[in-house]
């Protein structure tokens, strides 16, 4: 009863400031559109080269959607490569054929082998994915793709939006004065933080339902597993962004003080949470990464988007989650007893 | 008189090298209007929010009801209304109402009926709907005292409630405050306006953190020699 009055009032307050509500929903969905457009852009169009290809083989191709140049031998086709004439050439002296690129630019090197792998398709024995010997003149084919590191910045922005706003809020409540108010009310601390955590919750769920679902159906973001457990995943991680938002408020005696943690605790989890490459971080760095719990978010939707897996690949990242929470719970309670002891 | 309502028993607090409060002692009986009189600094604020279940002393105890606060069960019988307005700006009288209503535990018709019998007593009825940015100074302050009345609190605690309240109105809340206390709340209201203090059933001075008198009006300007209540309070404070 007490706390469903919290719900109430912190729901009404949400949505009559609809300047912020836009931003929580309309921020991550504009950055995520520029994302997707710069990393995926139209699909382009890769210029191969066809090294030496027997007649037979090609009748079974799928050569559309590339521009194609035939050579005899592969130094003809290297020339052309190192001359920027031809993003990558295909050589077919074995079986499965061998395929070598520029590659400089990530997104011709993703447009490459999602060609490669379209046309050999036909030549595959029960249409098997059997890896393709792929070589590089320059760069790797490491390098990210927006399907890649999308999972990561899904987290990253339910993460800082809720962080904020739920800390924000927190600290008004302290600063103007309501917070002692409620604690001359016979509100228990607990019922203080729980309702704060329904209510913001509630609209949590929603927010990053709207912002999955528009990253991976309108944007068309890989998305290989079950979008309820991406549900799952964000839900869980906002959980803890509103947990450790309202515990950092405390620290902080005014708006932009609690903006000054976003450097220091928000940005930061980005580059433990797999957006870079985990093993080429430095040795004396990398021991934060499962400190921070967009770590385990990460992890866990890019399992589920990204490899398509399940509940019993996902649970231990959720239940870690969870009990960041559990702890930040329990520390923004014992954190209230400043004001009252009971 | 009856039961104390309120003891104060040597309670000292202190913030740090600070002494706020000094060894305070003080008895307020059912029914009374007690006045809090001091000038700003004195440490009544840090007297008043012990008393609200918000602060503990450093030494000695407080009783309310005759129970040691801060007690859960006592804050429900207690209704407090801090120096500072402490209302969602964000939403509308009525939503603030609804709000502090339901964590009393008041709702349904009960409900309803309390907040217009509350709105009614600080004339703010016709301002129901209105947001709470759009209301002004003394509005807000007449809020929060409706706000503090809402479930029937046997004990009122009230920070300077007349604070930034032009003298008609000033005059109007102190006879609902006359009407509470007819109906047999016992009401604590801290001032440093000498002239409001004169209307309290009894007073006690404070400043410096210390109890420096206490009585009714009559016999605080009676003992000093006094012509007014003002002169009484420089009397004892020995200025
Ligand atoms: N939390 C605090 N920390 C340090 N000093 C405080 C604190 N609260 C009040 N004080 C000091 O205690 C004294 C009494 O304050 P207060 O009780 O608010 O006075 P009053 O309400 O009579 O104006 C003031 O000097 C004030 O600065
Ligand atoms: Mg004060």
């Amino acid at each position: 009863m007490r706390i469903m009055a919290l719900v109430i009032r912190i729901l009404r307050q949400i949505v009559r400031d609809k300047r912020t509500m836009a931003l929580l929903i309309l921020a991550p969905i504009l950055v995520m559109t520029m994302l997707h457009l710069v990393f995926n852009g139209d699909e382009y169009t890769p210029k191969m080269g066809l090294v030496d290809l027997p007649e037979k083989i090609e009748a079974q191709l799928n050569l559309e959607h590339a521009k194609l140049e035939y050579y005899e031998t592969e130094k003809l086709a290297e020339n052309d490569l190192s001359g920027k004439k031809l993003d990558a050439y295909l050589m077919f002296d074995q079986t499965p054929p061998s395929v070598v690129l520029e590659g400089s630019d990530p997104n011709v090197n993703g447009a490459v082998m999602r060609w490669v792998q379209g046309a050999l398709k036909p030549l595959q024995p029960n249409g098997g994915n059997q890896e393709i010997k792929a070589d590089y003149l320059f760069g790797s084919g490491d390098m990210g793709q927006f399907d890649y590191f999308g999972p990561v910045l899904l987290g990253f922005f339910v993460f800082f939006f809720v962080f904020l706003i739920a800390g924000v809020s927190f600290l008004r409540e302290r600063t103007t004065g309501t917070l002692e108010r409620l604690l001359t009310s016979p509100l228990r601390k607990w019922e203080i933080v729980t309702g704060y955590i329904i209510g913001f919750g509630i609209f949590t769920m929603i927010q990053a339902a709207i912002i999955a679902w528009y990253t991976i159906y309108v944007l068309g973001m890989m998305m290989e597993g079950a979008f309820g457990y991406v549900l799952l995943i964000t839900v869980l991680l906002s959980l803890t962004a509103l947990t450790l938002g309202i515990l950092l408020s405390s620290f902080a005696n005014n708006e932009l003080q609690m903006i000054q943690f976003i450097p220091i605790i928000v940005v930061p989890q980005i580059f433990f949470s797999g957006l870079f490459n985990l093993e080429t971080i430095s040795e004396w760095l990398s021991w934060v990464g499962p400190f921070t719990p967009l770590y385990y978010a990460a992890e866990a939707l890019r399992n589920v988007m990204v490899r398509g897996f399940g509940w019993e690949m996902i649970y231990k990242d959720l239940l870690i989650l969870l009990a960041f929470s559990l702890l930040f719970m329990i520390l923004n309670i014992a954190a209230l007893r400043r004001y009252r002891k009971i | 008189m009856n039961n104390p309502i309120v003891s104060i028993q040597h309670v000292s607090k202190n913030y740090g090298k600070h002494q706020v409060l000094n060894d305070i002692s003080l008895e307020i009986y059912e029914g009374e209007i007690f006045g809090l009189l001091g000038p700003s600094g004195a440490g009544k604020t840090t007297l008043v929010k012990q008393l609200a279940g918000l602060e503990e002393p450093a030494q000695g105890e407080n009783y309310i009801f005759s129970e040691k606060m801060p007690r859960l069960d006592l804050i429900k019988r207690i209704g407090y209304m801090a120096q500072s307005d402490a209302l969602y700006t964000d939403l509308t009288a009525k939503e603030n109402l609804e709000f502090f209503a339901a964590l009393y535990g008041l709702s349904g018709k009960e409900k309803k009926q309390r907040m217009n019998e509350v709105m009614e007593l600080v004339s703010l009825t016709d301002h129901l709907h209105k947001m709470v940015s759009d209301y002004s100074g003394g509005m807000k302050r007449r809020l929060s005292l409706a706000i503090s009345l809402l479930h029937s609190p046997g004990l009122l605690i009230l920070d300077e409630p007349t604070v930034g309240i032009d003298p008609v109105l000033r005059r109007s809340i102190w006879e609902s405050f006359k009407r509470l206390k007819e109906k047999g709340t016992t009401i604590l209201v801290t001032t440093h306006v000498m002239d409001e203090a004169g209307k309290c059933d009894r007073l006690g001075m404070i400043r410096d953190g210390q109890l420096i008198a206490a009585g009714t009006p009559k016999e605080l300007m009676q003992q000093s020699g006094a012509a007014n209540i003002e002169d009484a309070f420089l009397a004892y404070g020995g200025a």
